[in-house]
């Protein structure tokens, strides 16, 4: 009886228990060397040996019990102190990030990889090549020999003489690709570059513009071959909705030549402001290249055929992302572009 | 820009809508960019029946006109009104030039209901003292009443303004060659006007003699004319040239105008009294001089061609007559010219001297022989019919003129596969046939002949197939794919190091910019850090674009300039773009351009500003990706423009590639950083990657600091350390720098945390001191160092 009291002399105790110290405290009294229970075994020492033992053992189990009670009141008090240190540390996590600022590209070159993905995708190879650039193959292997009145609408910055200049055309690193081709290998590839024209700078025209060309050359191609392409580009960059349109036009080094339009995506062909109420805005222009132009590359006509492309990035990216003036491309305002930073659905 | 109205002399068109005959043009490749009608509604033929005074003026008439449904009340102020004119009535709801509305009205009390019209009020004649004394107009009393006052005038006219592709700048911008256009879109026949003569006995030859000593003038036709009476044109020629927007001067001269907006072939007409009796054709003399028709002085070069008398230039050829022999009033007798000249050289002689002209720019565009003969007989038709010319016999003639046909051999097949469609030999006989292309056809193979005047066709079946192909319409090809070998494309192997780059640094928060390689001179003289000329432009449009830039920091700094101004913080720009030196060999290259905060959170208190450590990291951060790890270092060198002292060289397997510093504070005072590196020299080769496992064995540490003197490179120190540190070194760390009062003024402290291990077994205290010391003593002695805190 006497260790009935004890087991719940300890349990008041805790009761009382707030802090570590406390349970010390309340250790030392019951289990300690002069502790409640550790007192007991000298009591054992007047028992009968047959007693002895059953003591003994109620001892031992008492002493594990008041253990027990006290190691989970430590447990207990233990989480109470880090519930209420994590509690202290809880945040606002509204306040503002740390920012890990991720940049943007530059808008044509945005323009111009997206068409490079999808036209690699159909086998195009993407090739650089030189701004500056011979005559030779800017204008003379294009078919637009000197004194040519198509010469003039591309007023030309030249370089060193007649011979050297700044190529008013991306199409001379089609020359190039045929050349390196020797009239032996089929050709596919786009060449998206600079390009340059003795233009006034305003919001229409860029001394300074890019173009995405392409050229494919191989056996049996045809003019309906190039409105399919362009109808898969087209859709890839204004959506599946996008309708195409083929117009007669020329080009010194294509024949047949063609203008490519796509439906006015702003007011779905109804006619707007943007389309000049035609329903139609014109992106591209290309044909069939010209049997002059194969042969003087090297290429057989009469085995060879192939179809040239070129896309205007800037006029692209207006349509596209509804920019109204040439020079924010040039002018790099971080305001503008950072819109560009994210990927886009496509 | 081209009158339909009298395209109807050539074709019959009076059944087609002009609106619509407008679009299928176009759809076939000839840009009507705009369609312009003078056609004006509720305007009638009308009879005036009785005629009086207004009771209230001493002008104006009170008159009742017959308008074929109605007899009107209108009140007319003209001189010429009187009972029994036929007029022109203009109707209530009538809209004239400028806008001005017939309306019911009241003129001083007098109900009037419509007006009786002079041309010059619509619009069909200028407004002068002239047309306005004439009054109203007086129309033919044969005319019936109440019928549309502008058709039955001839009056009623479309216009199309054509916005044509270069190649068909010169057929169809004259209205013989856009008839054969209409003739080929509506599949009907083109009939040449009428260019018949009586000429007398008297031939030209006994009065003229011609000469061309130039090669730049092919074909020369000249014939003359005697006893013109100069004078006003006849109506049609007035009105048409009118329309087309050219002012009548007198028949002769609006004969040649005519003729050139018939055939497109340009004229010129010579006094041939003050002529004399020679031509000769040449190049001119440098410095010859000529006072042209505008009373211009003119001097001349070699490369122009003149019209001379024999001795002194009469005409510049194709580009404007001379003062000297000019056709006036009193002109009786005339030598007319019709030929062709080179094109370029007409061109550049007419930008020279900035004269353009309606005719200069024809031949610039190239003509059509068999024109410049029939031209020159219809002058003389016209001349004769309505300038009471007398014609003589014969025509001096100059002909080197090429009239190699241009024949075409095909097979239809060829053109399907070149278009993507399937027509038949009947189908392309068809489709020649509209054309006007004169073919043969024998066992399934063409023989077709291009017409002189579709200058812009080469004999290639390419040719044929886009006037097939536009003729068929290009809005019924089927869209098909080219049947090629499914490959895979790919970027070049230097797009795609430009591309890994680009996106590796926009992955680093930088953004890309695209800026312009012509530069202006100063732009191009700042931060020189080649030894590269530049390429100044012969001819540039303007002084701030006339240099090729051999470097993009400049461009860069100035799009820093831009968005700080525009109060933009933390400008983090890069550029990747082809330069040219003045031998023009081609280097690209990556630029960047740090400045403000690279990273932070103001609450936080977190801030990186960038400086030069961070954008070396930005630099070492490409290098390390590209696989360059322990082949490149920073070197001190000095370039203009970059802060003397904050300023490296980075060198790649010991070349210099590129350089990175701080802007000068003369060129800004803000904290800008810059960077440039060539992408050649960035597409080296690399090891391939090869796996390593870690260390296994434990590290020792251990601390060092020397001091030593300031202008020693840290990246000198570590050299050393490494050297004697041997295998067993595995890491150098710098952790501190210091200079201070606590060493002497010319010396720097740094200190290096140095880590030992072995990939084989753990190192005892012994072999690590030796090798310690061993890096102690090098140190010391090779770069006279001092151990701190010995």
């Amino acid at each position: 009886m006497d260790l009935e009291n004890i087991l719940s002399d300890l349990k008041n105790d805790l009761e009382n228990v707030k802090t570590m110290h406390d349970v010390s405290e309340v250790k030392a009294k019951y289990l300690g060397k002069k502790g409640a229970i550790t007192s007991l075994y000298s009591k054992m020492k007047d028992l009968k040996d047959d007693e002895k033992k059953s003591f003994g053992a109620l001892i031992n189990n008492l002493k594990s019990e008041a253990t027990n009670l006290l190691d989970d009141k430590k447990e207990n008090i233990e989480s109470q102190i880090l519930n209420e240190k994590l509690q202290n540390e809880s945040i606002d996590i509204s306040l503002p990030a740390t920012e890990i600022k991720i940049g943007a590209p530059s808008i044509l070159e945005k323009m111009i990889e997206d068409v490079s993905t999808l036209l690699m995708s159909m086998g195009y190879d993407v090739i650089d090549g030189p701004e500056v650039e011979k005559d030779e193959y800017n204008f003379e292997m294009l078919n637009l020999p000197k004194g040519h009145p198509a010469r003039d609408a591309q007023d030309t910055f030249y370089v060193l003489g007649d011979e050297l200049l700044l190529r008013s055309q991306t199409s001379p690193v089609q020359v190039r690709s045929m050349l390196a081709g020797e009239g032996k290998v089929p050709i596919r590839m786009i060449c998206p570059g600079k390009t340059y024209r003795r233009d006034d700078d305003d919001a229409t025209h860029s001394h300074q513009f890019m173009q995405i060309e392409g050229l494919l050359v191989d056996k049996n191609i045809s003019l309906s071959d190039l409105k399919g392409t362009f109808d898969v580009i087209a859709k890839h960059l204004f959506g599946e909705e996008c309708q195409t349109r083929f117009r007669p036009s020329y080009y010194p080094f294509t024949e047949p030549s063609v203008e490519m339009d796509i439906s006015c995506h702003h007011c779905k062909g109804k006619g707007c402001a943007i389309c000049k109420n035609t329903g139609w805005i014109t992106v591209s222009g290309g044909g069939m290249v010209h049997p002059k132009v194969l042969e003087n590359c090297g290429y057989d006509p009469k085995k060879w055929s192939g179809f040239a492309f070129g896309f205007g990035a800037e006029r692209l990216a207006m349509i596209k992302y509804g920019i109204d003036d040439l020079r924010v491309f040039y002018t790099n305002d971080l305001r503008e572009s950072r819109v560009f930073e994210r990927k886009e659905v496509n | 820009m081209i009158d339909l109205e009298w395209v109807k002399d050539y074709i019959d068109i009076s059944d087609q809508d002009l609106k619509e005959l407008a679009v299928k043009i176009t759809k076939a490749g000839i840009n009507i960019e705009k369609v312009i009608t003078n056609h004006i509604d509720n305007l009638v033929i009308g009879e005036v029946l009785k005629c009086d005074m207004h009771p209230d003026s001493d002008h104006l008439h009170v008159c009742l006109v017959d308008t074929g449904e109605k007899v009107l009340q209108i009140v007319c102020g003209a001189p010429n009104v009187k009972e029994g004119l036929k007029v022109i009535v203009a109707l209530p709801g009538a809209i004239l030039p400028g806008n001005f509305e017939i309306k019911k009205s009241k003129i001083r009390g007098v109900e009037s209901n419509g007006m009786l019209c002079a041309l010059f009020e619509l619009g069909l004649e200028e407004k002068n003292d002239e047309t306005y004394n004439k009054g109203i107009y007086e129309v033919d009393s044969s005319a019936k009443v109440g019928i549309d006052a502008m058709r039955y005038l001839g009056l009623d006219d479309t216009l199309y303004e054509l916005d044509v592709h270069k190649h068909r700048n010169n057929d169809c911008y004259y209205h013989i060659g856009f008839a054969y256009e209409i003739g080929a879109i509506l599949n009907r026949k083109v009939t040449l006007p009428y260019d018949k003569t009586n000429p007398i006995k008297d031939d030209i030859k006994k009065h003229f003699s011609l000469k061309v000593d130039t090669d730049k003038c092919p074909y020369y036709l000249a014939k003359m004319v005697t006893n013109v009476k100069v004078g006003e044109s006849p109506e049609f020629i007035k009105r048409r040239l009118t329309a087309y927007g050219m002012r009548s001067i007198n028949n002769v001269v609006d004969i040649s105008n005519y003729v050139m907006l018939e055939y497109g072939q340009p004229l010129h007409f010579f006094d041939k009294d003050t002529l004399g009796d020679n031509i000769l054709v040449r190049n001119a003399i440098n410095g010859e001089e000529i006072i042209t028709l505008d009373g211009q002085k003119r001097v001349l070069n070699s490369d122009d061609i003149v019209i001379t008398d024999g001795v002194k230039p009469v005409c510049i050829a194709g580009v404007m007559g001379g003062e000297n022999t000019e056709v006036t009033d009193k002109t009786q007798n005339i030598l007319i010219e019709s030929a062709i000249f080179d094109g370029v050289s007409i061109r550049n002689t007419s930008n020279r001297l900035d004269l353009k002209s309606e005719a200069s720019i024809r031949y610039g565009k190239g003509l059509n022989f068999e024109y410049t003969e029939k031209a020159i007989e219809r002058a003389c038709h016209l001349l004769e019919k309505y300038a009471g010319a007398t014609v003589l016999s014969g025509t001096l003639k100059h002909d080197k003129i090429d009239k190699t046909p241009k024949i075409v051999k095909f097979k239809s097949s060829e053109i399907n596969t070149l278009l993507g469609i399937t027509i038949s030999d009947d189908d392309v006989k068809v489709e020649l046939d509209r054309l006007g292309f004169p073919f043969e056809y024998a066992d399934g193979e063409f023989k077709a002949t291009i017409p002189f005047r579709r200058l812009d066709i080469d004999p290639y079946v390419n040719d044929i197939a886009e006037e097939v192909g536009r003729l068929y319409g290009y809005h019924n090809l089927v869209s098909t794919l080219p049947s090629v070998p499914i490959k895979k494309g790919d970027y070049a192997p230097d797009v795609k190091y430009r591309k890994i780059i680009s996106k590796r640094l926009r992955t680093l928060g930088l953004n890309e910019v695209k800026t312009y390689t012509l530069v202006s001179p100063k732009m191009a003289s700042k931060f020189k850090y080649e030894d590269k000329k530049q390429v100044v432009l012969p001819k540039p449009m303007s002084i701030d674009k006339s240099v090729i830039r051999t470097s993009l920091i400049s461009s860069l700094l100035k799009v820093y300039e831009y968005n700080r101004d525009h109060k933009v913080e933390s400008v983090n720009i890069y550029e990747i773009a082809k330069t040219y030196d003045a031998s023009y060999t081609e280097e690209s290259k990556v630029c960047m351009l740090m400045s403000g905060n690279y990273l932070s959170n103001e609450w936080l208190g977190v801030n990186v500003k960038v400086d030069f450590y961070l954008i070396k990291g930005i630099v070492q951060n490409i290098l390390d990706y590209l696989g360059f790890k322990n082949r490149y270092s920073f070197e001190k060198v000095e370039v203009a423009d970059l802060h003397p002292g904050i300023c490296a060289g980075v060198m790649l397997d010991k070349k210099m590639i590129g350089v990175i510093g701080k802007v000068h504070p003369l060129i800004t005072k803000d904290d800008v950083y810059v960077a440039e590196l060539s992408l050649e020299a960035l597409m080296n080769k690399v090891k391939a990657i090869k796996f390593k496992a870690a260390l296994k064995f434990p590290l020792v540490v251990k601390d060092i600091a020397f001091v030593i003197d300031k202008d020693v490179t840290s990246d000198k120190l570590v050299d050393v350390i490494k050297k004697a540190g041997g295998k067993l070194l595995m890491d150098v760390k710098l952790f501190d720098v210091y200079t201070g009062e606590k060493i002497s003024k010319d010396k720097k402290s740094l200190a290096y945390s140095l880590t030992f291990a072995s990939y084989d077994r753990t190192l005892n205290e012994d072999e690590v001191m030796t090798v310690f010391n061993k890096i102690i003593n090098e140190v010391t002695h090779k770069l006279g160092a001092e151990l701190r805190d010995k």
